[in-house]
């Protein structure tokens, strides 16, 4: 269920890497939690994020959650649908419901994050 | 039954529900002609006045309200609101007063202040009151503003604010407004404040704690001495939110707990109607050395009678208009004087009596995730009922269909799927059996037809109602498209 | 007690099924020491007949029963159609709590989506919340919004704000860091455009003016909007007598970037100052910032259309300290009593008592701006309320009039010293020209004495 070539947090982002860009999201797991969003706070692009710098906020009815950059680097492009489709994010997590899209500054970073394997086993220590 | 349109779809041209006598001083036509003046308020409605009685009449019949029944809405302590308190607070001679009218024509008025802040005083054990926040969570954040103007004037206005976990929302956000980070204590397997955590936690960064006595989950903080040391020895200050005054109300006084500082909730222990969401009044109780920090105006007695002091160099300043919510204020006092010292009394043991024998009743059913004895009220969560897809809000509509209104869910956070359930004093044994059979009916119905839950309320004027569509696509006001209308 | 619905034996069978012997045994969580071993000192519990004559005792301690009074300042006599009273008493609206069970809420909830709609046809407004506590602290919660909207760290609030607005936003604000700017009032007792010009800069985060202001000196609302935006600050504009929007000018359509107000006026007795209801309205895009309840429309699962609270995660029970406002419960029962009122009295009705309003403000005004001894401070146009200056001192002048009867206007000196013996009067569609002329002809005996 989840792409073996993303890397992952322990918040539930996730980020894709292509090149020397990434795309980030939250995972399926992040989104059943949080049940239907229906809003979505994006920044801007330009902006320079930290590793584990607040990206944006998640919203549902009645919770709010805090999405963390899962590596450093400047926002290249948002995904603008978001705003009038934050169901994307429950239909196509992984997918439709990416969020944004940086210039990575220090791949090495990537080290820290999880692989796929590692994500799924940490989901299970999770759900016990 | 008929549903009711939105008076703007009734409106209809020249009609109207109100007369004025002729003007009767001369016209000046050209009044306006230096003014920015507006064609009309487009969109303003029109109707006659039995159209409006009408209208009124007919969504209040779609409220469920404390007249009723049964409200066991925890920590909002939804008792019954004496009718008499409504009769003496709508007096003219209290109604018209204007607040700036000259003070030797408003004694009456001064004069209820001033005893209803001497019996606060006394009820609560603390040193004065200021009556003027306007609600709990104003009383809130004047309490902290208090603690912050002292510290200051002491050199350090410190940065924290420690928060049990199992706090109102208000408290977190109130202490923000005033300048603070809070911090979390933990609670500890009884559902209390726990110890351990508060003595690493509490430093000389720490302004203040807040804490709720008895807590959310109904328990008292058996250490509430203790904790006040703890908190006090390195200069901290113990703010006590009093939304669960009702469990303590002529048993015990806050201010005997070393509290510095406590809201009380008149809407709530003090029975002024919640009135579908306010007006509420929140009064701020201190301890001597804050007096001379709370908000202008105090009321004062001197030689000539009552009179307002606004000679208060240290105060935090104005946090409102005028001197509160007067009117509430008399419904609060109305309803003291009609209790009296013995009065007072009964009603926290019968709250506290009614909350256990609920308890008890359904404590097989239901499960309560702290076994710690509770006062007021206890916290059930539908951890049986999960096992059969069925979630507290599910519980929570379907007791709507058996005519009571259902506890509440949204907090303590520590409990996961709560039912907060407060039953107050005034509950008749009948009423309170109403809820306990509901309930019992419901973990059956949860096990055998989890569907008929799922699908609740059905007898209601709607059913459940899409919230996500709502926060998704905004429709905050009537914009007199035909989309918006209601279709058959 | 008669509010206890228990009998002893109620009681007995209660006790039994918990399981304890005594009620007393249930509160043994509480440590001895805490508990009170005293009785309250508080009175004897009193009966229903002898509650009331105690209260009729302190009431009759009021004594303006017989005056004619000219104060407004911030709370004002209007007439209360009979059916605001009456429906707003019903339990129904009484007795619930803040409808967070919307399915047996509708009432409260169609209720305030009207209020909502009311507020801002009449501001002009997109959007307008469920309400605020007054006035005064809606618009400290104005001032912070800004803040939160762009972060900057100056404020100009106008010199003619409602001193209580002032203060209550130097209270909210304290921690925030926020530098405070007065603006000057002109000789027409309006903004001084030339010095909001010199105060502004782009670091304002935003202004705040009122109108019409503390003097009843109407403000050129688009003119501050404009000079705002200019600085790329928030024009924050406070209306403390709404009746007046009845004929002026929306503040939206002058570009007002938020509307805050006290809607006493709107069929909202003055109790001694409380409780009222603030009212708070802005552009759509600043809807995640909007402080306070929101009701959204929606529809059931049966398609019928309902209402709810909605947007709940910008409030404390969710987002905590990082909510938009601390507000919990607000003035839901005077928001409906406004709500009544303004569809009691419709387009017409509404536009009819401004009308009336300005026009027996202004008869006053002249004619007691022609007594010798008594002079106009201000040449600005007014709505109801004006401010006159005296050649005697106000306090004589005071003394005098309550000897007649009459409880003259709010001397200034206090809150604007530079305003010696002026005194700021309300003339409303309550007064007849009668009362008007009997201010005039007492005006005139107190100022011939001496």
């Amino acid at each position: 269920m989840y792409p073996d070539n993303f890397y992952y947090t322990k918040d539930h982002e996730w980020v894709r890497i292509e090149g020397d860009k990434g795309t980030i999201g939250i995972t399926d797991f992040a989104q059943k939690q949080l049940g239907d969003v229906v809003y979505v706070e994006l920044p801007a692009v330009g902006t320079n994020l930290e590793f584990h710098q607040t990206i944006g906020v998640v919203e549902s009815v009645k919770a709010v959650s805090d999405v963390y950059s899962p590596v450093s680097g400047e926002v290249v492009a948002v995904n603008t649908e978001l705003n009038d489709s934050p169901e994307l994010l429950n239909e196509d997590p992984h997918g439709k419901g990416w969020m944004i899209q940086i210039k990575i500054r220090d791949d090495s970073e990537l080290q820290k994050l999880m692989t796929v394997e590692e994500y799924e086993k940490f989901l299970e220590g999770l759900e016990e | 039954m008929i549903r009711e349109p939105l008076i703007f779809e009734i409106s209809n041209e020249g009609k109207s529900a109100f007369s004025l006598p002729n003007i009767d001083v001369p016209v000046k036509e050209d009044i306006l002609k230096n003014l920015p003046v507006r064609k009309e308020i487009a969109g303003f409605p029109q109707v006659s006045e039995p159209e409006l009685v009408r209208h009124f009449t007919r969504l209040s019949k779609t409220n469920y309200c404390v007249d009723e029944g049964f409200y066991p809405l925890g920590s909002c302590t939804m008792k019954y609101n004496p009718k008499v308190n409504e009769k003496i607070a709508n007096n003219h001679k209290f109604l018209s007063s204007h607040p700036f009218s000259p003070i030797d024509l408003v004694q009456g008025n001064l004069e209820i202040l001033k005893m209803t802040e001497e019996l606060l005083v006394e009820i609560t054990g603390m040193d004065a009151f200021t009556l003027q926040p306007s609600a709990g969570a104003q009383g809130e954040l004047v309490g902290m503003m208090l603690i912050r103007a002292l510290l200051e004037e002491k050199g350090d206005p410190r940065k924290i604010v420690l928060i049990p976990d199992s706090a109102h929302g208000t408290n977190p956000s109130s202490a923000h407004i005033c300048g603070y980070k809070v911090q979390e204590v933990k609670s500890n397997k009884s559902g209390t404040v726990d110890l351990a955590n508060l003595l690493n936690a509490m430093k000389e960064d720490v302004a203040a704690l807040m804490i709720t006595n008895p807590n959310t989950l109904g328990v008292f903080e058996f250490d509430i001495k203790k904790i006040a040391e703890i908190v006090h020895a390195k200069g901290g200050f113990i703010y006590m939110d009093g939304a669960n005054m009702n469990a303590l109300i002529g048993n015990c006084r806050p201010g005997d707990m070393d509290v510095d500082v406590i809201h009380l909730n008149l809407h709530k222990t003090f029975s002024t109607p919640h009135g579908g969401g306010g007006p509420g009044s929140g009064p701020v109780g201190v301890k001597k050395e804050l007096i001379p920090y709370l908000p202008v105006p105090l009321v004062e007695k001197g030689e000539k009678g009552y009179f307002l002091d606004f000679d208060r160099p240290k105060s935090i300043g104005r946090i409102r208009s005028f001197y509160g919510n007067f009117q509430v204020v008399v419904k609060a006092l109305a309803y003291v004087l009609s209790l009296g010292h013995e009065g007072m009394k009964e009603v926290s043991e019968i709250a506290v009596l009614n909350s256990n024998y609920i308890r008890k009743c359904l404590e097989e059913d239901f499960h309560l995730e702290y076994k710690t004895p509770t006062l007021h009220e206890c916290v059930f969560s539908d951890k049986f009922q999960k096992v059969h897809g069925i979630t507290n809000l599910d519980i929570a509509k379907r007791l709507i269909d058996y005519g009571v209104h259902p506890p509440t869910m949204s907090f303590p956070l520590i409990v996961h799927g709560a039912l907060m359930v407060e039953p107050t004093e005034t509950e008749s044994k009948r009423d309170l059996d109403i809820f306990i059979d509901a309930m019992k009916k419901i973990a059956q119905e949860a096990k055998t037809n989890p569907n008929v839950l799922k699908g609740a309320p059905h007898e209601t004027y709607v059913r459940r109602l899409d919230e996500i569509g709502a926060a998704r696509n905004q429709v905050l006001k009537w914009e007199g498209t035909a989309a918006q209308n209601e279709k058959d | 007690m008669r509010y206890i619905s228990l009998s002893d034996k109620d009681k007995k069978d209660m006790l039994k099924k918990i399981g304890v012997s005594s009620i007393e045994e249930l509160f043994s969580t509480i440590p001895k020491d805490v508990r009170l071993k005293e009785k309250l000192r508080i009175p004897e519990e009193l009966s229903e007949p002898d509650l009331i004559r105690r209260f009729e005792e302190i009431a009759n301690k009021n004594s303006y029963d017989n005056y004619i009074s000219f104060l407004g300042a911030g709370a004002y006599a209007h007439f209360i159609p009979s059916i605001v009273d009456c429906i707003s008493s019903r339990g129904e609206f009484v007795t619930p709590y803040t409808p967070y069970q919307p399915e047996v809420s509708q009432g409260t909830l169609q209720a305030i989506f009207e209020f909502q709609t009311l507020i801002c046809q009449l501001t002009g407004m997109d959007i307008a919340n469920a309400s605020l506590y007054d006035g005064a602290s809606g618009a400290a919660e104005a001032i912070l919004m800004a803040h939160r909207i762009n972060g900057k760290p100056k404020l100009l609030m106008a010199n003619t704000l409602h001193p209580h607005y002032k203060d209550t936003i130097r209270t909210y604000t304290k921690n925030l860091g926020l530098a405070i700017e007065e603006i000057r009032f002109t000789e027409s007792g309006a903004t001084d455009f030339s010095d909001l010009k010199e105060k502004l800069d782009e670091n304002t985060s935003a202004v705040i003016i009122q109108s019409p202001n503390f003097f009843g000196v109407v403000e050129q609302i688009g003119t501050v909007s404009e000079l705002t935006h200019k600085n790329k600050a928030m024009c924050i504009v406070a209306v403390a007598e709404p009746v007046s929007l009845g004929l002026l000018e929306a503040p939206g359509a002058l570009n007002a970037d938020i509307v805050v107000g006290e809607g006493q006026s709107f069929g909202i007795p003055m109790s001694f100052g409380g409780p009222y209801v603030g009212f708070m309205a802005c552009a759509k895009e600043f809807v995640r910032q909007f402080p306070g309840r929101i009701v959204g429309q929606t529809k059931d699962v049966d398609g019928k259309r309902g209402f709810v609270l909605t947007l709940s995660t910008r409030e404390q029970h969710i987002r905590r300290e990082r909510a938009t406002s601390n507000i919990c419960t607000n003035q839901s029962l005077c928001a409906l009593r406004a709500t009544i009122y303004l569809e009691a009295l419709g387009k017409e009705g509404l536009k009819e008592l401004a009308w009336q309003n300005i026009q027996k403000a202004n008869y006053a005004l002249d004619k007691l701006s022609i007594v010798k001894g008594i002079k106009r401070k201000f040449t600005g146009d007014i709505f109801n309320e004006f401010v006159l200056e005296f050649e005697r001192p106000w306090p004589e002048l005071e003394a005098y009039l309550q000897e007649k009867s009459i409880i003259g206007g709010l001397g200034l000196d206090e809150y604007y010293p530079e305003l010696k013996n002026c005194a700021l009067f309300c003339v409303t569609e309550m007064h007849k020209k009668e009362d008007i002329d009997r201010l005039f002809e007492s005006l005139k005996e107190a100022l011939l004495q001496s």
